[in-house]
């Protein structure tokens, strides 16, 4: 078989097969609505009851505190945009960071059509968000503060606790609430995802970064948490999100989850030390390259940086016919052709953000895996820099 | 995403780096993504004799640099003059629809370096 080794399990990862095996027999012989009330339809409702069972107690919350919707981006949607409409008496500003997901970001983008403030914090140099710049941000019309665990792009992990310490405690907020959900899609499997220890009143999950499937996520909030519903339709979900429950994705959703709090140990140490091979590994073996995102408090998976005087598209195309599967955040690769905001926004110059390369690990990840990308990399970055009329060598003809 | 031909390009790009003594060089650069793309000339009895490039860009501006050497060599310079970011589209068989600004650079940069020449004499 022609060499395939997968680092962008930042975009999504397989399905584990255990996973899968529990998710089959809902397409077919259990495939009965769990609203109906016969009893063969009982056992759907129970299987679709365990796993948001399954879900509350890893997060340490109530089972019916789990919503379960069709991913990480509609999680978001409804956070931003169920929580903030449901304050609209009490105010119309939003705090977001500059480094959010695009399911956010264009949230928000939503929220100021209807006449709503954002703020979009700045971040450091790592892509931190800075807390001097939220303290001050808060004011008399803030509703809603939305600033993700984890960053997918450079895997940077946001003081989230602390964040919620600065938002619960407030002055601007004494006597009514000031909403606070983060963006988990990134953390789960990789980092403590407990509702109580983050301080968060809504969270978004999204299966398919797990090793769950695509299509299917999950929406935390907290009971009393105001929240408007506008996928209206019938009481699924308590009324929260209308229509048929998605059995299959959320049987496999509470199984991914199981299986990744219950392989997280082993998962970070594997992980991180496979990316701290690559990262050491790239940063000896090749001259003005930049780690993006923070050196130590960082996702275990996430390798990230930007080589100078190239472009990460043309990287990616070399890594592909080499059988490397990787990403970049270089405007050549968007469609919009506009760079990675997330690296603009941590300072990093345009020219340098072109060279934008990120490798992300998984379970099936070896050493092997490490020593064919170090052995591969360099010279592919070589041989463009070769063509780069910007490298400090050039060729001569 | 590539044909074959863009990919042989971008794989074996031709007439790569700084053409030593040449009449003319010119440098465009993509207002859109940033990219960037240098080409050297050589001009014989109006003809192009010799050219180079270099790119800062994706595999695509590589590809089409590349190939806009081939199309320039031994062309006078009113031919190199005409030829268009449809030229080397064509030349190079296609490009994802992404991608033609990309083929435009190399154009750009063809007529600039003529011109560079003609300013020049
Ligand atoms: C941080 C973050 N939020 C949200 C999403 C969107 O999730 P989904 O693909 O399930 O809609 C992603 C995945 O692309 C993500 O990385
Ligand atoms: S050079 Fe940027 S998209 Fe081709």
């Amino acid at each position: 078989m022609k060499k395939f080794i997968y680092l962008d399990h930042a975009a999504t990862t397989p399905v584990h097969s255990r996973v899968l095996e529990a998710m089959l027999p809902f397409f077919t012989e259990r495939f009965c609505n769990p609203s109906a009330v016969y009893t063969v339809a009982q056992e759907s409702r129970k299987a679709v009851d365990g796993a948001r069972k399954t879900v509350a107690d890893i997060l340490g919350c109530v089972p019916r505190d789990v919503i379960f919707t069709s991913g990480g981006s509609e999680s978001d949607n409804m956070a931003i945009k169920g929580g903030a409409l449901a304050l609209k008496e009490s105010g119309n500003h939003i705090i977001t960071s500059a480094i959010e997901h695009h399911a956010v970001t264009e949230s928000c983008h939503f929220m100021e059509k209807l006449g709503f403030e954002v703020t979009y914090l700045p971040v450091d140099r790592y892509g931190v968000a800075r807390l001097d710049a939220l303290e001050k941000a808060i004011n008399q019309r803030t509703v809603l503060v939305s600033i993700m665990t984890a960053n997918n792009e450079v895997g940077t992990i946001q003081p989230v606790a602390e964040i919620s310490r600065i938002v619960k405690n407030h002055p601007a907020g004494r006597g009514r609430t000031i909403i606070f959900h983060t963006d988990a899609v990134q953390a789960a499997g990789s980092l403590d995802i407990n509702v109580d220890r983050l301080g968060v009143d809504m969270l978004s999950l999204s299966s398919h970064k797990f090793y769950g499937p695509k299509g299917v996520g999950v929406f935390y909030l907290r009971r009393n948490t105001p929240f408007i519903s506008w996928q209206n339709g019938g009481s699924q979900e308590r009324n929260r999100r209308a229509g048929t429950e998605n059995v299959s994705g959320i049987i496999g959703t509470g199984v991914a989850l199981q299986l990744a709090e219950e392989n997280r140990e082993h998962y970070v140490r594997h992980c991180t030390r496979l990316r701290d091979r690559l990262i050491e590994g790239i940063m000896s073996a090749i001259q003005d390259v930049h780690l993006t995102g923070h050196p130590t408090e960082r996702l275990p998976n996430n390798v990230s940086f930007c080589f100078e005087y190239v472009e990460g598209e043309s990287i990616l195309l070399s890594l592909d016919f080499a059988g490397i599967a990787a990403s970049s955040g270089s405007a050549c690769t968007s469609a919009s052709i506009e760079p990675s905001g997330v690296l603009l926004a941590m300072g990093v110059p345009v020219q340098v953000a072109h060279g934008s390369l990120r490798m992300t690990l998984g379970t099936d990840n070896t050493d092997e895996d490490i020593d064919y990308v170090l052995s591969t990399l360099a010279g592919i970055v070589e041989r463009l820099r070769s063509i780069s009329p910007l490298a400090r060598k050039s060729a001569h003809v | 995403m590539y044909n074959p031909r863009v990919v042989d390009h971008f794989n074996n790009p031709r007439n790569v780096g700084i053409l030593d003594g040449a009449d003319a060089q010119a440098s465009v650069e993509n207002p859109v993504c940033g990219d960037l793309i240098n080409l050297y000339i050589k001009v014989e009895d109006g003809r192009i004799k010799r050219s180079s490039f270099q790119a800062f860009g994706c595999s695509a501006a590589i590809a089409s640099s590349s190939i806009a050497t081939e199309l320039i060599q031994d062309k006078t310079l009113d031919e190199a003059l005409k030829i268009t970011s449809d030229t080397v589209v064509g030349a190079l068989e296609g490009l994802p629809s992404s991608k033609m600004h990309c083929a435009g650079m190399a154009a750009d940069v063809i007529h600039k370096a003529v011109k560079n020449y003609l300013d020049k004499k």
